[in-house]
């Protein structure tokens, strides 16, 4: 399916694109899981990637930093931008890839050291040793994510003394203090209770002054609420792109239709 | 009836919901249905029995209008339905302050009747007023049955048959002002019918916004405000 039958012509007209995949097949050793998608990321927007589990959502995702590479067997097909390079084109080392596209994983994982340490990791790691400068983009870091007044007073404090909310936002601070482009996250807040889940969404919604986000999420409602943009893939297909207003008042598929709102189809997929 | 799946969800709890939902906006529609039929039965007959009766039952239209909208609540705080289903949510809640105006107007008609008691007026207008009673029976039962149906042809349908019902009121309006012209000791009586006359016009309108959220309902356009009506212009495209 191309880019043009998946989403309304002009829909993203004008919009700079931070990520795009063309035509994209990830294969691994024993089964398909993305089939020829076309998906466009638009930059300093929030993009939610919903459909059913096994639906290929978090490969997807996983291709977008090349976190596909480590497995066994796993082969790529057709094109990844970022900002129109080419991903596994060589045209950006691994590494560096990296750093520009972050990434959030559902379970947070704050390394086991202080508050400090886990902001300044990538920092020390790409060869910064003024303490003054790591002081400074510590602190912007966890000021953007809220989390600075909360924790300014314990910096040196474990990591792992966090609440799961406060570790999920220091994740997201490690993340953003090597200044990325795109941040993509793998159901970033199924872990949290409810009210860590709104302070996250918040944030989320804030990141996108700076950032391009795309959003793996299972919960429609949070899509709803923090996203610009919403993909619907189903078995390995994206299947439509809309604003997130018209996919959740008029999707134009009826598949979307019943997968936002929880119906049950006998009959097999286009 | 279920064009939209409505019965399809992973939820039995929730097509049980929405199943109640119609079935009730539908008790109301007839309510209202009998209503308008009862009261225009007391302007032909100047039966007061009649008069008393849809005074009498007004209050249970406005009853269902609380009850369905109690509903519509609730299903929007616990299920926080999407697309289709939150369309049919929104669309219930518009239609029912709608058929709850219709029950006003219903009212009112049975309540002139009653005023104007036994007197007598020619024959013609009395016809026109029936004529005019009786499309508008035909446009409230055929825009309820397009709901049943969620058939958004048949709604645009009676959409444009408004016209109709507004060309007659023009008519029967011009008649009752050269009447009232003529013999100025009618005045009261022929004001009264021509409230009459205002209050099917009324309905037609109401009708018609019932039809427009039939429309968003099935297609998912808002077409309130589009002049759709006037015009012969085909429905917008579903999905686009």
């Amino acid at each position: 399916m191309s880019a043009v039958e998946v989403m309304p012509a002009q829909l993203l007209a004008g919009l700079e694109l931070a990520l795009q995949a063309r035509g994209l097949s990830l294969d691994y050793a024993d089964r398909r899981a993305l089939d020829s998608v076309h998906l466009q990321v638009p930059s300093r927007r929030v993009t939610a990637l919903i459909g059913p589990s096994g639906c290929g959502k978090s490969s997807l995702l996983r291709c977008f930093n090349r976190l596909n590479d480590e497995i066994a067997g796993c082969r790529v097909g057709g094109e990844i931008l970022l900002f129109g390079d080419d991903v596994y084109a060589g045209a950006i080392a691994p590494p560096e890839l990296r750093r520009r596209v972050g990434m959030v994983f559902q379970k947070p994982n704050p390394f086991p050291q202080s508050i400090v340490d886990n902001v300044a990791f990538g920092l020390r790691l790409a060869g910064i040793r003024s303490r003054l400068e790591l002081d400074d983009r510590v602190e912007a870091a966890l000021r953007a994510t809220g989390l600075w007044h909360e924790v300014r007073d314990r910096l040196a404090a474990s990591a792992l003394q966090l609440s799961a909310g406060q570790q999920q936002r220091l994740v997201i601070a490690r993340a953003l203090a090597v200044e990325p482009e795109v941040l993509l996250m793998d159901e970033p807040a199924s872990m949290l209770d409810p009210i860590s889940t709104l302070r996250f969404e918040e944030l989320v919604v804030a990141l996108r002054e700076r950032y391009s986000v795309l959003l793996v999420t299972h919960n429609m409602q949070q899509a709803a609420r923090v996203a610009d943009y919403t993909a619907f893939l189903h078995a390995g297909r994206l299947l439509e792109f809309d604003t997130t207003d018209h996919i959740f008042t008029n999707p134009r598929l009826r598949e979307t239709e019943d997968y936002i709102t929880g119906r049950m189809r006998e009959t097999p997929l286009r | 009836m279920d064009r939209l799946h409505l019965g399809q969800h992973i939820s039995q709890q929730f097509n049980t919901e929405l199943a109640a939902l119609t079935k009730q906006v539908l008790a109301m529609g007839g309510l209202v249905e009998a209503q308008l039929a009862t009261a225009l039965e007391a302007h032909a007959a100047r039966d007061l029995r009649q008069v008393a009766h849809v005074v009498a039952r007004e209050s249970e239209v406005n009853a269902a209008e609380l009850e369905i909208d109690a509903r519509c609540t609730q299903i929007l705080a616990r299920r926080q339905p999407a697309a289709s289903d939150l369309r049919l949510v929104l669309a219930v809640v518009r239609m029912v302050t709608n058929l709850e105006r219709i029950g006003d107007e219903a009212e009112r008609i049975a309540r002139i009747a009653e005023k104007l008691g036994n007197g007598e007026f020619a024959e013609h207008y009395g016809v026109k007023l029936a004529q005019m009673g009786s499309l508008v029976r035909d446009q409230l039962r055929g825009t309820l049955d397009a709901f049943a149906r969620m058939d958004e042809t048949s709604a645009l349908d009676w959409l444009r048959r408004d016209r109709e019902v507004d060309l007659l009121y023009k008519e029967l309006t011009r008649l009752l002002v050269e009447l009232m012209q003529r013999e100025s000791e009618r005045v009261p009586a022929a004001l009264e019918l021509l409230w009459c006359a205002r209050a099917l016009e009324r309905i037609g309108d109401r009708c018609k916004n019932i039809g427009e959220q039939v429309i968003y309902l099935v297609r998912g356009k808002d077409v309130r405000h589009t002049g759709l009506s006037r015009s012969a212009a085909p429905l917008p495209d579903a999905k686009s």
